[in-house]
């Protein structure tokens, strides 16, 4: 057990290896003078140099990356060039909308999604079954901001129930912070749904065929405990698993969310970042999502272990 | 309707479904010069209007005529998701079909497209846009940089199962060159798996480019696409809703048609995998 976690721990360097390289070089790869393009239309030879020099650009290409890894390690992940401001703390100041909408989705879907993939499972081929999965397809087609702006169109600026956009910080008003996430949570949290209640409904007719789940109804096992306890039980797998690789999917759709709903998290850091041309921002968020993704992941390897006694690598 | 037929669509009714959708979308954009008028001309005196018998989906801020950029839009949508499905099917099959059969650059190889995927696609499309002047050619090549590690992966599990069965092994064990074996043996057997895939995967960039649009990294803001229309209506919503929601609809009636056609495609082509999902 131990040597597998250790193992499993080993494994998630090259990958942030990788990702770290990636974000590197598209800097440095990226054609053209990436001094220039940073500097702006109007910039002099002298600027563009000043900028060189800022974005350590004229130092040899292994030099400046060891440089650049060491400062990572350090927790330094590079100046604003807008705001002459560190990336880590304006990524931390930015930390608590995201936070709040990427849990509030989090647990909103999951519950939502296995909910809906347990019952189309049970009641395969009904209406119920048929209805999931019209919702599940329609969950991959329409992007988050059409069905964003829709929601706000009906729930905010027709029935007035909820507020049209912004952010209440959970330290001034609870209730207020928990209005503003309803609506953006659902939008976002439509695709990720429709991606969970699939693969539950796949893996719980899977399992729902299974010799011991009719041994179990034939000895009289409540159905309910059948279903959750026996079936639930032994499906759990891959859908952890989805949760975990569908969180990417998340991600993407965090930044378009708090555009929609203007909220003033991460990712309109970055938006604001590529309007300024500001990269040392994109490069900060890039690696800190990635990390974020990555570091997920590996909470659910491990948790294979626990749930499943049969894992072992 | 001959019964053959009706048998047919009855057994098929996503694949025929789809195919509808998708059909409607690619003639609207073949033909868009002749149903539409000009999408970019400006009518100062015409701005905001709500849809009426003029202007079928309304005007926008500058007065622009909503159907007409609405149809337009079909055009770059569909040039960028059959791009990009093209691109990513091609990079990843050679990719997904070497690692597959080596087993020393499948380690390194794998390790790679572990850490591409690790970045979030909105983000790596962003990252890569964000230095280039933006063009239609440099939103292909960043939506497909982050689809081709997910094809890689399909291929190489598909490669490794294939791989195990008798006749390629009678295949190695008569001499056969390897690259004959890849392209004449391994090739056509994943190929089904291939074109659902290659689905989902246009559908998928579809959404990206509109996104990438609506968050003003991506297609250059002058040609009338999607995105860059509901982006546009982003400042005017309360307003004119109208700016959002046909294009949105649109977006959203094309992607649909695509995932039903994969779908389809998916449980005629393959009902392996149909029972699984």
């Amino acid at each position: 057990m131990i040597a597998y976690v250790i193992r499993r721990l080993l494994a998630t360097i090259p990958v942030m290896g990788v990702v770290a390289v990636t974000v590197f070089l598209m800097l440095r790869l990226s054609p053209g003078d990436p001094a220039a393009v940073i500097a702006g239309d109007t910039a002099t030879t002298a600027e563009i140099a000043l900028m060189r020099e800022r974005l350590g650009l004229d130092a040899p290409l292994l030099q400046q990356f060891l440089v650049w890894l060491w400062n990572i390690c350090r927790g330094d992940l590079g100046t604003s060039i807008f705001s002459n401001r560190p990336v880590a703390g304006l990524i931390l100041e930015r930390f608590e909308p995201t936070l709040a909408l990427t849990l509030s989705t989090l647990v909103i879907a999951v519950l939502i999604a296995v909910t809906a993939g347990i019952l189309a499972a049970w009641k395969a081929g009904s209406w119920i079954d048929v209805g999931v999965m019209v919702v599940t397809v329609l969950g991959f087609s329409v992007p988050v901001f059409v069905i964003g702006y829709l929601l706000v169109y009906v729930f905010a600026i027709e029935l007035r129930w909820l507020p049209v956009q912004g952010y209440v910080s959970f330290r001034t008003d609870i209730v207020g912070a928990l209005r503003s996430l309803v609506l953006p949570s659902s939008a976002l949290g439509l695709a990720y749904i429709a991606l969970i209640a699939r693969v539950t409904r796949a893996s719980m007719i899977e399992v729902l065929a299974q010799d011991y789940i009719r041994t179990a109804r034939a000895k009289g096992v409540e159905e309910r405990r059948v279903v959750v306890g026996h079936a639930l039980k032994n499906a759990a797998i891959p859908i952890i698993t989805i949760i975990g690789i569908g969180f990417a999917l998340l991600i993407s759709g965090v930044i378009i969310t708090e555009t929609v709903f203007n909220l003033p998290g991460i990712g309109r850091l970055t938006i604001d970042a590529i309007i300024r041309r500001d990269y040392p921002i994109i490069q900060g968020v890039t690696l800190v999502f990635a990390a974020v993704y990555v570091v997920l992941n590996l909470v659910i390897d491990l948790l294979y272990t626990v749930l499943d006694p049969r894992i072992r690598y | 309707m001959p019964p053959g037929l009706a048998t047919w669509l009855r057994r098929h009714k996503l694949l025929a479904l789809g195919g509808v959708l998708v059909g409607a979308m690619i003639l609207l954009a073949a033909v868009a010069p002749l149903i539409a008028g000009d999408p970019v001309i400006l009518q100062a005196f015409n701005r905001n209007k709500p849809p009426s018998d003029r202007f079928w989906f309304g005007t926008d801020n500058f007065g622009r005529d909503v159907y007409n950029r609405t149809v337009f839009g079909a055009r770059v949508s569909l040039l960028v998701g059959a791009a990009v499905a093209a691109l990513s099917l091609s990079i990843g099959v050679t990719i997904g079909l070497v690692a597959g059969f080596d087993r020393r650059l499948d380690a390194v190889v794998m390790r790679i497209m572990d850490g591409l995927m690790a970045i979030p696609g909105v983000l790596l499309a962003i990252s890569l846009i964000a230095l280039a002047k933006p063009s239609v050619a440099i939103v292909i090549l960043a939506i497909t940089i982050p689809e081709v590690p997910r094809v890689v992966r399909l291929v190489r599990s598909l490669v490794l199962s294939v791989r195990e069965q008798p006749y390629i092994e009678a295949a190695i064990s008569a001499g056969t060159p390897r690259a004959r074996i890849l392209r004449r043996h391994v090739l056509p057997n994943i190929v089904p798996p291939l074109i659902v895939q290659g689905t989902y995967v246009c559908a998928s960039a579809i959404l990206i480019e509109a996104g990438l649009s609506f968050l003003g990294a991506g297609t250059p803001a002058e040609i009338p696409t999607w995105g860059n229309m509901i982006a546009s209506g982003r400042s005017f919503f309360q307003l004119a809703p109208w700016m959002i929601f046909f294009p949105g609809a649109c977006l959203a009636i094309t992607v649909l048609g695509i995932n039903l056609l994969g779908d389809g495609l998916r449980d005629s082509l393959d009902p392996r995998i149909a029972k699984r999902l």
